[in-house]
């Protein structure tokens, strides 16, 4: 019996992945823990692999879909079987035959499967009743017909966590009725949307106790999650022709899944993490030399980067000062007994933060090795979920580009990050008064202030400068 | 039609049967020589002799189970009680005897027994005779419970479960004795797990049996007053219940309120609300609600007793909250 494969969770906080690529074609025969197709979740490439034994006999995603969590991306049976049913379920429940909007389109629109229009005990799975292709692109049309404008004059509902509150029978008769619940006030307890809401919104009037507030631009999220929905796309031009006149050209560029998580993380932790910065100039000719030494010493069998030697002293300046190897946890400081850094890395679209673990143990030459495997294998998106997870504190150096000092934003739950200047070149005062070429380089400790105080930060910062000014101790 | 009491119409019930069938015969206290405590089967004894309606000792435990022992060798006893609440001294009769021979036999031994009397809470009878025993005897299987808020309904019920060959806990409320009905002169037989609609509506389905019929009947005159039309459904059994009939009500308005005179906790509505969210998410505009008794045993005095039982304000209220008016 041919059956429908959903899109499987790959991640924790997985809401929707892009299909960038299937393993597999159709026709093929896969067994469980094959792998059929790779994945960009929120956080990374990741496997899909399939459970189930049999043939692939349609993939209903192409190659570059973005597709919601659950929905169809493809049907299994035995080789040979009629599919045709299939396919037209699949459809209804959010992909399409391979149409490039579709899944984005139908998944995000409410799925039947979930708020079908027949209760489940009048009409189970084998009887329910099919509405005609036909009648659903009725009313699909119908949304962006005069159903539409009241729905935008009205404000959305607020919701706490962007999920929409409304009675299961307004869901239904929204369905119906082509109403578009995001655009919809709630007048029952809690802002719940009920049936007398939709229904005035159908009437075109506008619920009673809507606020009738002028057409808002629509939220940043709906316009991401469905751009292609025709009563969505009517509030996007709306929300557009609000926006104040200018006359800059602009185009605007898809974000990516990953470049959407980053958007959501970063402006979580610089909003809700206090942070507050140290700076220090540190004197890099020893540094420099040791590192020439060492290099000198592994010839054609690797090298070593001012950045693996930065990693090393920051972990062991977190082994001489534990406090600042500590996560705020609401009602208690989360010392860790591991340290594990996080070294930020430029990508395409983004950046990733690949995890050098016991970086405190491990020997300059081995971080050395980790370093560059995780930097090439992020520049590739070949990273898996645990090599970037996990870090308690976080290294970002942009030396390489000239960047003479800058301030990051921590990596949360991690309670600071350390920021990583280039070397200059300048005059400084020698031991004997005198004034010599010396060589310096500024890092910038950025600090959650729950964790860290001044002081600590201070002293920490101290530990890191004692270890960088003297490098042979990272050796030992 | 004629228009006859609810007592009436149980006794006319019984006597059809009796007449019908010379294995029917009726026990417990009272019944005869004092035509039944609450007079249901007035002139009985005279019609049918000592033989068939038995007047048995204050020992429900007793005279429950010689009813099963005789319904086991092919009798059909109606045992009385004097309220249901006596017949928690005769609970293991009917849920270890009654409610288990016929599967434990293997299916040798039926038991067309009914197990009948007035239930409910009355007026000023106490904590220990105001109680509505329902949701413990639609607890259990084998058992069949039916609660019949018209004469109408008690005739043809009555009539149902003395023909059925299963034991029946059939409970009549203490309060409708006197209440009238029309019902046919002719027979008229009505099948056991049926709900009937009593009141038609579109705006909110009340769902209730025995006397919260009449409560709800009062609750939907007054919404009507503002605009509000209830449909009062009666599922007149509560095991087998009729969950078609009622999903169908609340699939047409969207909002279910369950009016039961028993207490909350576990109590049989319970039951329902799950049957009816299970059937009709869909169809749902706001939560199921419930009206029930307070959670107290029923006190005494006659302005607690009422303000404890669900009344017809009460039910407004409800249905208000259903409506988000």
């Amino acid at each position: 019996m041919a059956q429908i494969i959903g899109l499987p969770k790959l991640s924790p906080t997985m809401e929707e992945g892009v299909l960038v690529r299937w393993t597999k074609k159709e026709g093929d025969k896969v067994s469980p823990g094959d792998l059929v197709a790779e994945v960009e979740t929120d956080k990374a490439n990741m496997d899909f692999n399939i459970e189930d034994d049999g043939v692939l006999l349609k993939l209903l995603v192409k190659e570059g879909d973005t597709v919601r969590l659950g929905a169809p991306v493809a049907i299994i049976g035995k080789a040979g079987e009629d599919v045709t049913a299939l396919v037209a379920e699949a459809a209804k429940q959010g992909a399409g035959g391979g149409g490039a909007a579709a899944p984005t389109t139908t998944a995000s629109a409410a799925p039947p499967k979930q708020m079908g229009v027949e209760d489940s005990a009048q009409a189970p799975a084998a009887q329910r009743p099919t509405t005609p292709p036909e009648q659903r692109a009725a009313q699909a049309a119908q949304a962006t017909k005069p159903a539409a404008p009241p729905a935008a004059k009205t404000a959305p509902t607020p919701s706490g966590n962007g999920k929409i509150l409304a009675s299961p029978l307004a869901k239904t008769l929204a369905i119906e009725l082509g109403i578009d619940l995001r655009t919809l006030q709630g007048s029952g307890p809690g802002g719940r949307i009920v049936e007398r809401d939709v229904r005035a919104a159908a009437a075109g009037g506008g619920n009673g106790k809507a606020k009738a507030a002028p057409a808002a631009p629509a939220p940043a999220r709906e316009r991401e999650e469905a751009p292609e929905e025709p009563s969505q796309a009517l509030a996007v031009r709306h929300a557009r022709q609000m926006v104040p006149d200018t006359d800059a050209d602009y185009e605007d560029v898809p974000a990516s899944n990953v470049r959407k998580r980053i958007a959501v993380r970063l402006t979580e932790a610089k909003r809700d993490v206090p942070h507050f910065y140290l700076m220090r100039k540190l004197d890099a000719a020893p540094l420099l030399a040791f590192r020439a030494r060492l290099n000198d010493l592994l010839g054609d069998r690797g090298k070593v980067s001012v950045n693996d030697l930065i990693i090393k002293a920051v972990a062991l300046a977190l082994r001489r000062v534990p406090e600042c190897n500590a996560a705020w946890e609401g009602d208690a400081i989360r010392r860790y007994n591991r340290v594990h850094i996080g070294v930020a890395v430029a990508i395409e679209d983004g950046l990733v933060t690949p995890v050098v673990r016991d970086a405190d143990q491990k020997g300059i030459g081995a971080i050395a090795a980790e370093v560059k495997d995780l930097a090439e294998r992020a520049k590739r998106r070949g990273l898996k979920m645990h090599e970037i997870q996990g870090s308690t504190f976080s290294v970002s150096n942009l030396g390489m580009f000239g960047i003479e000092r800058f301030t990051a934003i921590i990596n949360p739950p991690e309670a600071g990050i350390l920021a990583v200047g280039t070397t200059v070149d300048e005059p400084v005062v020698g031991k004997d008064g005198a004034i010599v070429a010396g060589k310096r380089l500024t890092v910038t400790m950025s600090c959650d202030h729950r964790v860290i105080d001044g002081a600590l930060g201070a002293r920490w910062l101290q530990a890191f400068a004692e270890l960088f000014e003297k490098p042979e101790s990272l050796a030992l | 039609m004629a228009v006859i009491s609810y007592r009436e119409a149980l006794n006319q019930a019984m006597r059809e049967e009796m007449e019908r069938d010379p294995n029917v015969f009726i026990m417990g206290e009272e019944v005869g020589h004092y035509n039944g405590a609450y007079k249901v089967t007035q002139g009985m004894l005279q019609r049918f002799s000592e033989r068939r309606v038995v007047d048995a000792p204050i020992a429900e435990m007793g005279f429950a189970g010689i009813g099963v022992g005789a319904a086991m060798v092919g009798l059909r006893p109606i045992i009385e009680f004097m309220t249901f609440n006596f017949s928690l001294v005769a609970i293991d009769q009917i849920v270890n005897n009654a409610a288990k021979i016929y599967q434990m036999s293997g299916g040798q031994y039926h038991i067309p027994i009914v197990f009948r009397g007035p239930s409910g809470p009355a007026v000023q009878v106490g904590s220990q005779h105001s109680q509505a025993l329902e949701s413990y005897y639609a607890h259990v299987p084998g058992l069949k419970v039916v609660m019949p808020a018209t004469a109408y309904d008690a005739k043809g019920l009555l009539k149902s479960a003395i023909r059925d060959d299963n034991p029946i806990v059939f409970m009549e409320g203490e309060t409708l004795y006197n209440t009238t009905w029309e019902v046919p002169e002719s027979e008229e037989l009505i099948p056991i797990g049926v709900a009937d609609i009593k009141r038609e509506g579109k705006d909110v389905t009340l769902i209730a049996w025995s006397r919260m019929v009449w409560t709800c009947l009062d609750a939907a005159k007054e919404l009507a007053k503002e605009g509000i039309e209830a449909e009062v459904v009666d599922p007149r059994t509560l095991r087998p219940l009729d969950v078609e009939t009622l999903a169908a009500s609340v699939r047409k308005t969207g909002r279910c309120v369950i009016v039961e005179v028993g207490w909350p906790v576990a109590g049989f509505g319970a039951e329902v609300a799950y049957q009816m969210q299970r059937l009709c998410m869909d169809s749902l505009d706001a939560p199921i609600e419930r009206v029930c008794s307070d959670d107290v045993p029923m006190p005494y005095a006659k302005n607690l007793e009422d303000e404890v039982q669900p009344q017809v304000k009460d039910v407004v209220a409800a249905v208000k909250r259903a409506l988000y008016l």
